[in-house]
C-alpha cells in the first residue's frame, strides 16, 4: 500500500564551521558568514521517507521554510528523490518562534495534504530547541513519535517505529496518519543521484528566475512558492505577532581555562561540587 | 562532511584547464538528446556543470563513506565460502552508494543508462575514488567493461547488460591472465568450442583476476585451436554460473579491498562478443588502453592521498625545536614528491582527453555519412589521435605508477618511525601503490610502447603543437625544452643507428627525457593561468634539462655492457632447490 509522506526542512548555518566572526554585535547569528546547508537531521528525515517510499510505494512532498534562497534545500531533496517541493516564504513569517512555527508549518502540511506520514528532524542545529515537530504534531491533530532510528513495518494504517533514546530502544506502534521526528541514528542519508542532479539543478521558484532574468519555470521543473495566504494561516498567529518567546539578553560566551580545583574524591567533595554547579546555575 | 574534489585545488584546476567544454561538444553532438532525456545537457556550459556536479558527488562519497572504511576493509578484505567470494560489507556498502548516486554507468550512453560523460571526467572520479581507497577502484573502475560491451558486442548482449551494469546491479571482471600468460596474453590457453546453439563452452584455468567473482566476466579464450598466436583468442561474456569456480583469493601485499581470483572454467556457457579471431588484436586491446589510464588515475590518487598525509605531518612533527618541514632536506623532497604528484595527474588528464577524442572520432566516422574533403579531413585528424593516444597512454600509465610508488615510499620517510607503524595510513598507501607499475602491463611493456612514440617522431610532433610563442617570462624556459628537444632527437637517432636491441636497453632513458619534456610543457601553458605553476616550471625545467644531458650522456656512450656481458654481472641464478 502507498503511502504519502510529508517531509520538513530547514535551511540553517553551519554551526560546525563556526569561526570569529559567526556572531554579530548583538549577539545574533551572522548568517553571511557561515554557509547554509540541510539542517542535518531533516536529512536523516528526508532519507527515512525515501526509504519508505522506495518499499511501500507513494510519494515524498519535501517542504520548507525560510528566505527565497532556501529553495537550495528543496534542489537538494528533489536530487535525492522527492517528488515534489515547496517553499513557503513570506515576510510577515519572519521572527516566527517555535511556536509561530509550528503553526504556519501546520498550515502548509495541512495545504500539501492528503498525508499519511510526516518526518522532520529532531532538531536544527542552529535552534536546537526540538519542539517544532511535537508542536506540530499537536496542531495536526495527530500522533507523534520522537527519536525515530527506523521504520520496521507499514500495515494498512498502522506504522511500527523504533525509537532511539538515552535509556535504550523502544518499539512504538501508531496509528496513521503520524508525525515521525528522526535523529541521526536513522540510516545515513544518501548521496545526490547524478540523474537527477542533472535534471533538477535548473529547478527554481519564480523569484529565483526572476533574480537571474530567466523566464518563470515550468512543470517539474518550478519549485512552487506558497505565503501565508496561499496556505490560509491567520496572520495574527504568525511572526512576531504569533511568537510569544521573547529574547531577553543574548550573550557571547567565549569559554576560557582559568585555573583548576582539586575535589577530593569523597562523598564531602562530591556533594560540594554539587553545590558549586547548583550555585553558580550550571545545572539545576 | 567533506569533498576530495573541491578540497583539491590542484584537481579543479586541472579540470578547466584541459577544455571540459570542448569535450562535451565531441561528445555531446549538437545536444540533440535533450530533447530524449530530462538529464541530458542543452549546451557546453550545461554539459560542463553536469561533470563538475558529477565530480562532486563522486567527491563527498569519497570522502564521507569510502575514507572512512579504508582502514578496516584493507585489514579484513574479503571472504571465500565454497567457491563464492563474499565481499567486505564496507565495500558492498561503498558500491551501493556509488550506485544510488547513479555513478557506476559514468561514461556509456544514455539509452544504457548511462551518464555519457567522457573518459577524461571519468578518470578525475577514478583518481578521486582511489584517494578514498584504491582497492575500491578496482571495481568502480572497471566500467571499461561495459565500454567494451557497448563498442563491439551484439545488440542483444548490450540490451541484456549494459542497463544492469550501468545501475550498479552487475559488476564485471576482465578475465584475461593465465599462469602461463601474463604479460604475453598471445599464448593464452583457455579453450573455448562452439556448442549447438550458438553458445560457447569455456574450459581452463585464469589467475590474478581482479573482481573475478563479478556477475559479467570477459573472457579471453582460444576459439582457434590450430592457431597458436593472438589471432587464435576471440572474448567471450560469461554470466556468473556454477561452472565458473572461484578456487582461491590470493593473498597480497596491498589493495586488499580488490578479491583477486583464480577461476576454474568447466563448459562454462558463454557469448561470443563481435567476431573470431579479433579478441586479443582488437577487442582487448581497446580495453586495455582504457584500464591503462584508469590504473594512471589511480596511481594518482594514491599518490595524492601520500603526499597529504606526509605534508600534515612534516608542518606538525617537531624535532631539534623546529617542526619537520623547516628543514632543507624534507623541504626539498615535499616539493619533489608535489611537482611528481601534479605532473602525474596532468600527463593523465592529457591522456584521458586525447583518448576521448580518439574514441569520439572513431565513432564518427564508423557512423557514416561524412563525404569529401571533410571525410578526408576527419580521417586524419582521427589517425593523429589514434598514435597520440598510443604514445600517451602508456606514457601516463608508466609515470603515474612509478611516482605513485616513489611518493608513497617518501611519505613513509617523512613520518619516519611512525610512517613505517599501522598506526598511519602511509604504509598502506605505498603496498597499495606497489601493483600500480605491475598490472594493466608492466612499465618495463608500457616503455616499449612508449619508446615507439619517441623513435617514431610522435612526440616531437606533439611538442612542436605544444610550443606556442611563448612570452616573458616563459621564453627562457621554452628555450630549455627546445634544447631538450634536440638532445632528445640526436639520443633517438644515435640508438636507431645501434639496432632494436640497443634502443631497447635505453629506451627508459628515451622515454623520460620525453616525460620531462611533455612536463615541461604543460608546466609552461599552465604557468600562463597560475602563479604556483610558474615556480614549479622555473624549478622543474632547468633540473630537467640537466637530468636530459646526464641520460643523453648514457644513451649516446654505445655501452651495451648489459647485454654482451649479462652473466658476468649478474652471475648465475642459483640453483634450484630441489
Amino acid at each position: 500500500m502507498p503511502y504519502d509522506i510529508v517531509v520538513l526542512a530547514k535551511q540553517v548555518p553551519d554551526t560546525k564551521r563556526v569561526t570569529g566572526d559567526a556572531m554579530k554585535e548583538d549577539g545574533t547569528v551572522n548568517r553571511a558568514a557561515l554557509p547554509a546547508i540541510f539542517n542535518p537531521e531533516d536529512l536523516y528525515a528526508l532519507e527515512l521517507a525515501i526509504e519508505v517510499k522506495e518499499r511501500f510505494g507513494g510519494s515524498v512532498t519535501c517542504l520548507t521554510m525560510g528566505p527565497v534562497s532556501a529553495a537550495e534545500v528543496l534542489r537538494e531533496a528533489l536530487y535525492r528523490g522527492a517528488d515534489r517541493v515547496a517553499l513557503i516564504t513570506d515576510r510577515r513569517a519572519a521572527a516566527s518562534d517555535t511556536l509561530a512555527t509550528s503553526y504556519i508549518l501546520s498550515c502548509a502540511v495541512t495545504h500539501a495534504a492528503p498525508y499519511d506520514i510526516v518526518c522532520c528532524g529532531r532538531q536544527a542545529i542552529d535552534g536546537d530547541t526540538a519542539q517544532v515537530g511535537p508542536q506540530l504534531a499537536q496542531k495536526l491533530s495527530i500522533p507523534q513519535v520522537t527519536y525515530v532510528s527506523d521504520v520496521e513495518e507499514i500495515a494498512g494504517s498502522l506504522i511500527r517505529v523504533r525509537r532511539h533514546t538515552d535509556y535504550g530502544m523502544q518499539v512504538v506502534e501508531a496509528p496513521l496518519p503520524a508525525l515521525l521526528t528522526v535523529t541521526d541514528k536513522a540510516p545515513e542519508p544518501r548521496y545526490p543521484a547524478m540523474k537527477r542532479v542533472m535534471k533538477y539543478k535548473k529547478a527554481m521558484s519564480p523569484a529565483e528566475a526572476e533574480a537571474r532574468g530567466l523566464p518563470s519555470p515550468m512543470g517539474d521543473m518550478l519549485i512552487e512558492t506558497w505565503d501565508l495566504d496561499t496556505i490560509g494561516a491567520d496572520i495574527e498567529r504568525c511572526g512576531m505577532a504569533g511568537s510569544p518567546t521573547k529574547v531577553k539578553r543574548i550573550q557571547s560566551i567565549v569559554l576560557t581555562g582559568s585555573g583548576y580545583h582539586e575535589v577530593q574524591p569523597t562523598q564531602e567533595g562530591i556533594e560540594g561540587l554539587v553545590h558549586e554547579l547548583i550555585e553558580d546555575h550550571t545545572i539545576g | 562532511m567533506g569533498n576530495f574534489f573541491t578540497d583539491n585545488e590542484d584537481l579543479m584546476f586541472q579540470f578547466d584547464f584541459w577544455g571540459p567544454g570542448e569535450l562535451a561538444d565531441l561528445k555531446e553532438h549538437g545536444y540533440a538528446e535533450a530533447a530524449e532525456y530530462d538529464f541530458a545537457p542543452e549546451d557546453t556550459a550545461d554539459a560542463v556543470e553536469n561533470y563538475r556536479k558529477a565530480l562532486e558527488v563522486v567527491g563527498g562519497i569519497a570522502a564521507d563513506f569510502i575514507a572512512p572504511r579504508a582502514e578496516a576493509v584493507d585489514r579484513e578484505g574479503h571472504q571465500l565460502q565454497a567457491g563464492r567470494v563474499c565481499y567486505n560489507p564496507g565495500v558492498v556498502d561503498n558500491l551501493r552508494r556509488l550506485a544510488q548516486a547513479d555513478l557506476m554507468g559514468f561514461t556509456l550512453p544514455r539509452r544504457f543508462g548511462g551518464l555519457n560523460i567522457p573518459t577524461f571526467v571519468y578518470s578525475l572520479a577514478n583518481e578521486i575514488v582511489s584517494r578514498a581507497d584504491a582497492s575500491l577502484m578496482n571495481i568502480f573502475g572497471l566500467q571499461g567493461i561495459a565500454e567494451t560491451i557497448n563498442a563491439f558486442a551484439s545488440d542483444e548482449l548490450k540490451n541484456e547488460y549494459l542497463p544492469r551494469l550501468a545501475s550498479g546491479e552487475l559488476t564485471g571482471a576482465m578475465v584475461l591472465t593465465e599462469p602461463d600468460a601474463g604479460s604475453d596474453l598471445q599464448r593464452v590457453n583457455l579453450k573455448a568450442r562452439e556448442a549447438e546453439n550458438g553458445t560457447w563452452l569455456l574450459s581452463g584455468v585464469k589467475r590474478f583476476i581482479t573482481n573475478g567473482c563479478g556477475d559479467v566476466l570477459l573472457v579471453l579464450a582460444r576459439s582457434e585451436p590450430e592457431e597458436s598466436g593472438g589471432l587464435g583468442l576471440s572474448l567471450y561474456l560469461c554470466e556468473r554460473q556454477d561452472a565458473i569456480q572461484v578456487r582461491h583469493l590470493e593473498d597480497k601485499l596491498g589493495i586488499h579491498g580488490s578479491p583477486t581470483c583464480e577461476l576454474e572454467f568447466h563448459d562454462a556457457a558463454g557469448y561470443l562478443i563481435g567476431e573470431r579471431r579479433r579478441g586479443l588484436v582488437t577487442y582487448t586491446m581497446a580495453l586495455m588502453n582504457g584500464a591503462r589510464v584508469g590504473i594512471a588515475a589511480q596511481s594518482v590518487g594514491i599518490a595524492e592521498a601520500a603526499f597529504r598525509e606526509a605534508r600534515a605531518y612534516a608542518h606538525t612533527r617537531t624535532q631539534f625545536g623546529r617542526t619537520i618541514e623547516e628543514f632543507p632536506a624534507v623541504a626539498d623532497l615535499l616539493v619533489d614528491m608535489k611537482t611528481r604528484l601534479e605532473a602525474a595527474r596532468s600527463l593523465t588528464c592529457d591522456a584521458s582527453r586525447i583518448m576521448d577524442i580518439d574514441i569520439i572520432l572513431q565513432e564518427q566516422l564508423e557512423k557514416g555519412g561524412i563525404e569529401g574533403d571533410v571525410a578526408r579531413e576527419l580521417k586524419q585528424k582521427q589517425r593523429r589521435y589514434k598514435r597520440l593516444a598510443a604514445f600517451m597512454t602508456p606514457v601516463s600509465k608508466y609515470y603515474a605508477s612509478e611516482i605513485a610508488v616513489s611518493v608513497a615510499s617518501d611519505a613513509i620517510q617523512i613520518l619516519g618511525g611512525s610512517g613505517y607503524m599501522k598506526d598511519y595510513p602511509v604504509e598502506r598507501y605505498w603496498r597499495d601503490a606497489r601493483i600500480a607499475p605491475i598490472y594493466e602491463g608492466t612499465s618495463q611493456l608500457q616503455i616499449v610502447a612508449a619508446v615507439r612514440g619517441v623513435t617514431s617522431g610522435v612526440a616531437e610532433g606533439y611538442f612542436k603543437e605544444m610550443d606556442m610563442d611563448f612570452e616573458r617570462p616563459l621564453v627562457g624556459l621554452s628555450k630549455k625544452l627546445r634544447a631538450m628537444r634536440s638532445e632528445l632527437a640526436r639520443c633517438v637517432s644515435f640508438a636507431k643507428e645501434r639496432g632494436s636491441d640497443y634502443t631497447d636497453l635505453y629506451a627508459r632513458d628515451l622515454v623520460d627525457i620525453a616525460i620531462d619534456i611533455l612536463i615541461g610543457y604543460h608546466l609552461l601553458l599552465q604557468a600562463q593561468h597560475s602563479r604556483k605553476k610558474l615556480a614549479m616550471a622555473r624549478r622543474f625545467i632547468p633540473r630537467a634539462l640537466r637530468e636530459a644531458r646526464r641520460r643523453s650522456a648514457n644513451i649516446t656512450s654505445g655501452d651495451m655492457a648489459v647485454i654482451k656481458d649479462f652473466l658476468l654481472l649478474a652471475g648465475a641464478p642459483s640453483s634450484q632447490e630441489a
